[in-house]
């Protein structure tokens, strides 16, 4: 067990690391999302009210394009120079490989989330720092960056890369979209929470199921 | 392995008659319907075809996960026969219900649950047939699109159940009381008899199909056995 | 130490590997040569673990493939001609992470960049690395958990005269330590003078081999092309 932790972690450090260095992805990330961000203020022009009840679902759309580039990079790197058999050669189980990587492009989204949170909330002059709103924006990222992950390591190893990998995704990670834009909307709006759970029932139902299928067929991706 | 099988002639004239018995059925057993007329018999077949084209998600996750266990080639071309077959057969579903809607609601669409789950899961068909033009290596491409298959499996039902909750506006057929209201409507005897034929029916159809699709994919594979072992020959 | 028998490899319809019998003892340097598509990096990633066999009997010190590869993979030493390394690390840091997954402390670093000559460039970027500086990297990466088995697939492609004898070097001490090395090769000469044993692989199949010890260069190119005749079978 304790060996599996200490290379998941290292796995993950070194994403972190790696990423540090250049800031390539994420810039490339914030960047993108703020410019969606803008679009979308031009092509919804709005009054406050209406704003108000489109927010939870400018702010996802956001989120799932951007991570959608965080993604695709981050595997393109891994099979590039062949690092991915120098993990595969390594004695550790395929799952950490999986869990290290998710867990990483999770750091990442997060991040640009984080940033990208304030940006919005000043924007559009709606407050978005309740934790339950906080809570939905991460089990959202949860399940996206898990499945996302999964079909990264697929996408990546076709002739169709990168274009390849939002066509596979998006129908996927609908029902995060839709509980997360729900869930979203129902604490911006202050509805009653008894309303709102069943929006985070089915995002956590999600992230659970999604997870532990990954984890069963990840072996299954790496294999030759 | 190159002879048609005497069991698959037999479900050929089983699925065909079968068919034709439901049209039979539909046009000519059932009764017309007050409020709608004669549009209202497009139901029996949209529902059918709706149905075919919900089998092929389901069809392919199973067969996804028999193939990563077994690695047999016949589940991974069952898997892509469903989905080709599927995609054809919603398709046909969706234009039959934008025929009969259009009278009745006075729209080709609308985002209800059902029609919206719909062109979800014709939309993850088509990303399925995509991932596999992307792959060369025939084992990978057969992996992939298993474990493809199995996500889409688990993640439409979810789909459906949150745009579900969102949303309803598509007639909840099956006896409602307020159905009619709805462009719903109650269905007697006859209507049933004609309904559940026609699921039979097409459910077979799907089976007839799905049979000659593998078949065709193992004589696919075994052409291009015999033409690698012939290039093999001449070098 | 490494023992093939009847090993079959299809890609679809496509037959790589053709029942190919293969035995390499311990302590042996053995060289695998043989002309493009012959199958030798096929050959030599199913025996690395990283691709199953189609069926035929594998075993890498006495660990059976493919169930038993993760049990290999700790006494495993692998490089390939792409260098499996982090461009945006340092090759300390390379090294460090990598000590990391085989859960090996990280003191033998310092000796490992001393012997592949890259102790001024430990906290280099390796992407500024040129290719030979790559490579030899990756050879401490591949001893970094002390292997008793290398596989190197063509270790020289894309080296200059001087950085493919530096690799020579490096890889004549390591072999000296009583490792048991395979190594793919297209370079006829230089493997003579590594290797104890030639083995030529050809359509599939190995069609000869040859000790080096008292081996004439004459004698070499011969047994190249008679083998790839002897392999048209």
């Amino acid at each position: 067990m304790i060996p599996f932790l200490k290379s998941t972690a290292a796995i993950v450090w070194k994403d972190i690391k790696t990423e540090w260095r250049t800031r390539e992805n994420l810039s490339a990330m914030l960047v993108f999302s703020l410019l969606v961000i803008l679009i979308f203020n031009f092509a919804l022009e709005l009054d406050l009210r209406a704003r108000e009840s489109l927010a939870g679902g400018v702010l996802w759309a956001t989120f799932i394009f951007a991570g959608t580039i965080g993604l695709n990079r981050s595997m393109a790197v891994e099979k590039d120079r062949g690092c991915l058999d120098g993990l595969l050669l390594a004695p550790v189980d395929r799952s950490a490989i999986f869990i290290g990587k998710t867990v990483g492009n999770l750091f990442f989204m997060l991040v640009v989330e984080a940033i990208v949170l304030p940006v919005f909330s000043f924007l559009y002059g709606i407050s978005v720092f309740q934790p339950g709103f906080l809570v939905v924006v991460l089990l959202g990222s949860i399940g996206y960056s898990a499945v996302g992950t999964l079909l990264a390591t697929m996408v990546v190893q076709t002739r169709t890369r990168d274009i390849l990998l939002p066509i596979l995704l998006f129908p996927l990670t609908l029902p995060v979209v839709i509980a997360a834009v729900k869930a979203s909307q129902g604490f911006i709006q202050s509805v009653p929470f008894a309303e709102i759970s069943v929006w985070v029932n089915i995002l956590i139902t999600y992230d659970l199921i999604f997870f532990t299928v990954a984890i069963m067929v990840f072996d299954y991706i790496l294999e030759e | 392995m190159l002879e048609k099988p005497r069991l698959l002639t037999g479900l050929d004239i089983l699925s065909a008659l079968m068919v034709l018995i439901a049209a039979a059925l539909v046009f000519f057993y059932a009764p017309v319907e007050q409020l709608m007329g004669q549009v209202q018999k497009v139901f029996y077949f949209h529902v059918a075809t709706a149905w075919v084209g919900m089998l092929g998600f389901m069809v392919a996750g199973v067969a996804g996960v028999l193939y990563l266990r077994t690695e047999k080639e016949k589940w991974d071309i069952a898997g892509l026969g469903a989905v080709e077959i599927s995609l054809v057969f919603f398709m046909v579903a969706i234009i039959m219900g934008a025929i009969w809607a259009r009278p009745i609601w006075n729209t080709w669409w609308t985002w209800d649950p059902r029609l919206t789950t719909a062109a979800i899961v014709e939309l993850i068909y088509a990303a399925y047939l995509l991932l596999r033009s992307g792959l060369d290596d025939p084992g990978k491409r057969a992996r992939f699109s298993a474990i493809y298959a199995i996500f889409g499996f688990f993640s439409v039902p979810l789909t459906f159940i949150s745009i579900r909750l969102v949303r309803t506006i598509h007639p909840v057929v099956i006896g409602s009381a307020e159905a009619a209201s709805q462009g719903g409507f109650n269905m007697d005897t006859p209507m049933k008899t004609a309904f559940f034929f026609s699921l039979a029916a097409f459910s077979v159809f799907f089976a007839d199909l799905l049979w000659h699709r593998i078949r065709l994919g193992k004589l696919q594979s075994k052409v291009n056995q015999l033409r690698y072992q012939s290039y093999e020959k001449e070098s | 130490m490494i023992t093939v028998k009847k090993l079959v490899k299809r890609f679809g319809p496509l037959t790589v590997l053709r029942e190919l019998d293969f035995e390499v003892n311990s302590g042996e340097f053995v060289a695998l040569l043989g002309p493009n598509g012959a199958g030798k990096t096929t050959l030599l990633r199913i025996l690395s673990s990283l691709m199953r066999p189609t069926s035929g009997f594998v075993q890498v010190a006495s660990y059976r493939l493919p169930s038993q590869g993760a049990s290999l993979r700790a006494k495993l030493g692998v490089v390939s001609h792409q260098p499996l390394l982090y461009g945006d690390l340092t090759a300390a840091e390379n090294l460090q992470f990598f000590s990391k997954l085989y859960s090996i402390g990280l003191d033998r670093i310092p000796e490992i960049l001393d012997l592949v000559g890259l102790l001024p460039r430990r906290d280099d970027l390796v992407r500024t690395f040129s290719r030979g500086m790559q490579q030899r990297l990756a050879i401490g990466r591949a001893i970094l958990h002390n292997p008793s088995i290398l596989l190197l697939d063509e270790p020289h492609t894309g080296l200059d005269q001087a950085a493919g004898e530096i690799l020579d070097r490096i890889l004549k001490e390591v072999a000296l330590e009583g490792r048991t090395v395979v190594m793919t090769s297209h370079d006829l000469l230089r493997s003579a003078e590594l290797a104890s044993r030639l083995v030529l692989l050809s359509k599939g199949k190995i069609s000869s081999s040859v000790s080096t010890v008292d081996l004439d260069p004459v004698d070499l190119v011969e047994f190249y092309k008679t083998g790839l005749q002897g392999g048209q079978s």
